[in-house]
Formats: C-alpha cells, structure tokens, sequence
C-alpha cells in the first residue's frame, strides 16, 4: 500500500533506529551535561578551597574563588534554560509526581527486595533530582549571602557559612551516591550520552515506562498500516482499553 | 492495581516538597548556624583532640589552620637566601639575615588565631622579633603613618597604619606553635597581628617599607575590611583575640 503523502516523517518523534526507545532528546542531555560540569567546577574548586593538601598543591585562591563563584551562580542556568523544551518540562512534570508504585519502589528498596516498579524515573531517581534541586537553591542563596558580606546583617553570614559547609559535604556525599550508581550501569549512560537505551534495560529498569512506550509503538504502527480504517477505535479514547 | 493504564504525571507533588522542604531548612539553618556552629565547635574541638586519622579537621569548624595562597607557587627560602628588607620613609633602610633576627630580643604571645572565613584556632604560640623594634631601629621619620608588607610569594601584601604597627602584640614570627615556621604557614618569617583577622598575618614576610598613607593590601583590594580588628569588622562578631 503507498504511503500516505502527508505521512510524518523522521521527526523529533520519530522511532530510533534498531528498536530501541528514546529517552532524552538532545536539548534534555545537554541540560544534564552543562548541569554536571557545573556542579563538577563547584565541588572541584570547593575541595580546593577547603582541603588543606589541595590547597597547598593548587593555590591561586583569588582564581579559584572566582570560578567557585561563577559556576555555582550559574548552576540553575541550564535549568531555566531548558524550560524552553517541552520534553523538559515533561520529565520534570513526571520528576515531581509520586504514584503508588513509587511508594513500592520506597519500601522495596528499604528493605532491598528487588520488587521495584518504576516509570520513567524510579522514586530514587524523583527524590535525588529534587533533594540536589533544593539543595542547589540553598547553596546559591548561602554562597550569595558570603560572597556580598554587606548585603545581609552579619549574624546571617554566620548562619550561611555553616550551612553552606554541612550541606556542601551532604551535595558532595549525594553526589558521589549518583556517579556510583551511573558507573555501575553502562545503559543508563548509554541513555544520557545517546539519548536512546535498549527496550530490554528499559524492561528491567523501567517496566511500566517501557510497557507504555511499547503500547504507543503499536498504537502509532497500526495507524501507520491503517490509516482509514474506520472499525479502529481512537488511540485517545479515554479508558479504552486495559494492557493487562 | 493496574497501574500501566494510570498516565504517569499524576499523583503527590512530593519532589515540589522535597524543594521547598530543603529552601525552609537552609533558611532555618541560616537562623539557627551561629548557635549551631558554636556546639559544634565545642563537640568536634573535643572530639578532634581524641581523633588520631586527623579526618575531624576536614569537617567545617573542625580545629587547625586551613592552607591559603594566593599564588600559584611559592618559592621556598631559608638560612642561606632569606632576606628581610626595611625601607621607605626611614632613615636607616637595611636588611636582616635569619641569623640578624634570631639575634634580637623575642617576644612570645599566646593567643587564639581567628580566620574571616570562620575557623579559629585556639591558643597558638608564634614568637617573634616586635615589629616596633625594627622600625625604631629603622628610625621611621616625620610624616609616615604606615607600613607596608610584601612577601616573596611574589603576590600577596598587607598594611598597617604606623600606631597599629606599634602595637606590642604585633611580631615579626620566627616561630609558631613552638617549631620554626614551616613553608606552609608562611616560614621562615611571617607577620602576626594578634588583634586582627589572620589575614593581616602575611605569610612569607620579605619587605617592610615605611609609606605616608596606608595602601591597601592584596584581599583588601577585594572588599575585606583594611583596620581588621577580630570582632569589629568585616561582618563578623567573633570573639576578640587580645
């Protein structure tokens, strides 16, 4: 049967090649890339800075001050900036929202049973992306408040200065947590490099992620091989249809 | 439960909470850090006498000094090569070996070193020659009202004007905690200003000049305060170290 000429074509949207699914689309890969090389200047300048053998070897402090200001100013940056894309502001939509199955994936993973349900990000991947969040703006606000000794009374200097100490050993802590986990699963890497991963690590990772992609492929094929058949029922019926 | 039908992006806001969580403990830590960091000043202090990995001096007010240099390398003096010139507006500008210093009558203070960035140190020894000695034996002339230190690090400079210069807790260090002063806190020769934030204390001391006006020095060219009194300046309210 020919194609239909106003068919989509290899869009955005458009299936990877060899059957695996899209993760992150360009734009939310380099939110993570700009984001990580960021926090990567903060906490190399901040050990720098604090650790007496560091500082020894590094010194240049006025210079290593700057970039420790700089970069952790602008740390929110590609945040804000990827706000522009809609796949953006899609995860962060799903980053912020907690199901039951993430309520599970919790109390499997206090108790390390490996019963995990998982939707596009798993419930530690939710409480990670938002903690560092958080703790991003807190560091932004404290570092502000050291860097302009004259903006603020000085009791608050005090107070942000210790908090801008205790929490940057916490970022750092959290931090390492989430380059263990990434160093321990080269698909997930493969995922942010590339932007695609493998339906089966998406299975096993991400099982009600994966299930749903799979639905929407075959929704979107039997659209492509029927387009007018008039018995198929709309792929948008509300509660149309159960995959179990 | 089938929850493969239930659209994702649906359910609890709890990573908006977790944010908004972490914004109202920052601001209740900024409330609460000068009473909170006091007790953890007592605890890790305590707790870092006992600590023989040194590791509770990398936590935040844990105890020691902390290495600062605002130059990229530093080169090391000593017996040989080490000079500690006097000059400017003084009628007798000179040069003083390690040996010219030693030789002079020492002074020995006792009292807690105070960082601006928030660490002290309690109760250090440094002992020295008094700085007034050598701008009397200089014979400072009419008309100057500072000093200025340079250090051979090449980089940093500090200041003073002439009536604090003349304090008698203010010593040309030749030694600290009871050792000669090594490389990294500044050795062989380093300025201690007892009543001041630490960094009035230039490290590797090599020049002493006599000026009419105070000129400020390296940090102070960044916005510190230039009269660093501990307590009275740049935002602080430390205790007073003398």
């Amino acid at each position: 049967m020919p194609r239909q000429p106003d068919a989509p074509g290899p869009g955005p949207d458009a299936a990877p090649p060899g059957g695996r699914l899209r993760r992150f689309t360009a734009a939310e890969r380099w939110v993570h890339r700009s984001t990580a090389a960021l926090m990567g200047l903060c906490l190399v300048t901040a050990a720098c800075l604090y650790l007496p053998p560091l500082a020894e070897l590094v010194g240049r402090r006025r210079l290593v001050v700057t970039v420790h200001e700089w970069s952790g100013i602008l740390l929110p940056l590609p945040v804000l900036a990827g706000l522009a894309s809609r796949a953006f502001r899609a995860d962060l939509r799903l980053l912020n929202r907690f199901g039951p199955h993430d309520r599970q994936w919790l109390r499997s993973a206090l108790r390390r049973h490996w019963e995990r349900p998982a939707g596009k990000f798993n419930a530690g991947q939710k409480l990670y992306a938002s903690w560092t969040a958080g703790a991003a703006l807190v560091m932004v606000g404290t570092g502000l408040l050291m860097w302009f000794p004259h903006l603020a009374p000085l009791v608050w200097r005090t107070g942000a200065t210790f908090v801008h100490d205790w929490l940057a050993l916490a970022v750092a802590a959290v931090v390492a947590g989430h380059l263990w986990m990434a160093s321990r699963d080269p698909e997930a890497r493969l995922g942010m490099r590339t932007g695609t991963v493998s339906p089966g690590w998406a299975a096993r990772e991400h099982p009600l992620w994966a299930a749903r992609e799979r639905a929407a492929r075959e929704r979107a094929a039997a659209g492509r091989d029927a387009p007018d058949a008039p018995e198929r029922p709309a792929p948008d019926q509300p509660r149309s249809r159960s995959s179990r | 439960m089938d929850t493969t039908s239930e659209p994702e992006g649906r359910g609890t806001p709890v990573g908006r909470r977790v944010v908004l969580g972490m914004l109202g403990l920052g601001a209740a830590g900024v409330a609460a850090g000068p009473f909170l960091q006091r007790g953890v000043d007592s605890f890790l202090g305590a707790a870092a006498g006992k600590d023989p990995t040194g590791l509770t001096g990398l936590l935040p007010g844990g105890g020691g000094f902390r290495y600062y240099s605002v130059a990229d390398s530093v080169p090391h003096r000593g017996e040989a090569d080490y000079r500690l010139t006097v000059d400017g507006l003084v009628d007798r500008p000179g040069s003083y070996r390690l040996a010219d210093l030693r030789a002079l009558p020492q002074d020995r203070l006792v009292r807690d070193v105070q960082c601006v960035t928030g660490w002290r140190v309690p109760r250090t020894p440094f002992e020295g020659v008094r700085l007034s000695r050598l701008l009397d034996a200089a014979g400072v002339r009419p008309g100057a009202h500072a000093v200025r230190f340079t250090c051979f690090d090449g980089a940093y400079s500090e200041s003073l004007t002439l009536e604090q210069a003349r304090r008698p807790d203010v010593l040309v260090a030749l030694r600290m905690q009871d050792a000669a002063i090594g490389h990294a806190h500044g050795g062989p020769v380093r300025l201690y200003v007892a009543p001041m934030y630490f960094y009035k204390s230039a490290k590797w001391l090599s020049g002493i000049t006599v000026t009419d006006r105070v000129r400020p020095g390296y940090w102070e060219q960044y916005g510190y305060d230039v009269d660093a009194w501990v307590g009275r300046s740049n935002g602080r309210d430390d205790a007073p170290t003398a």
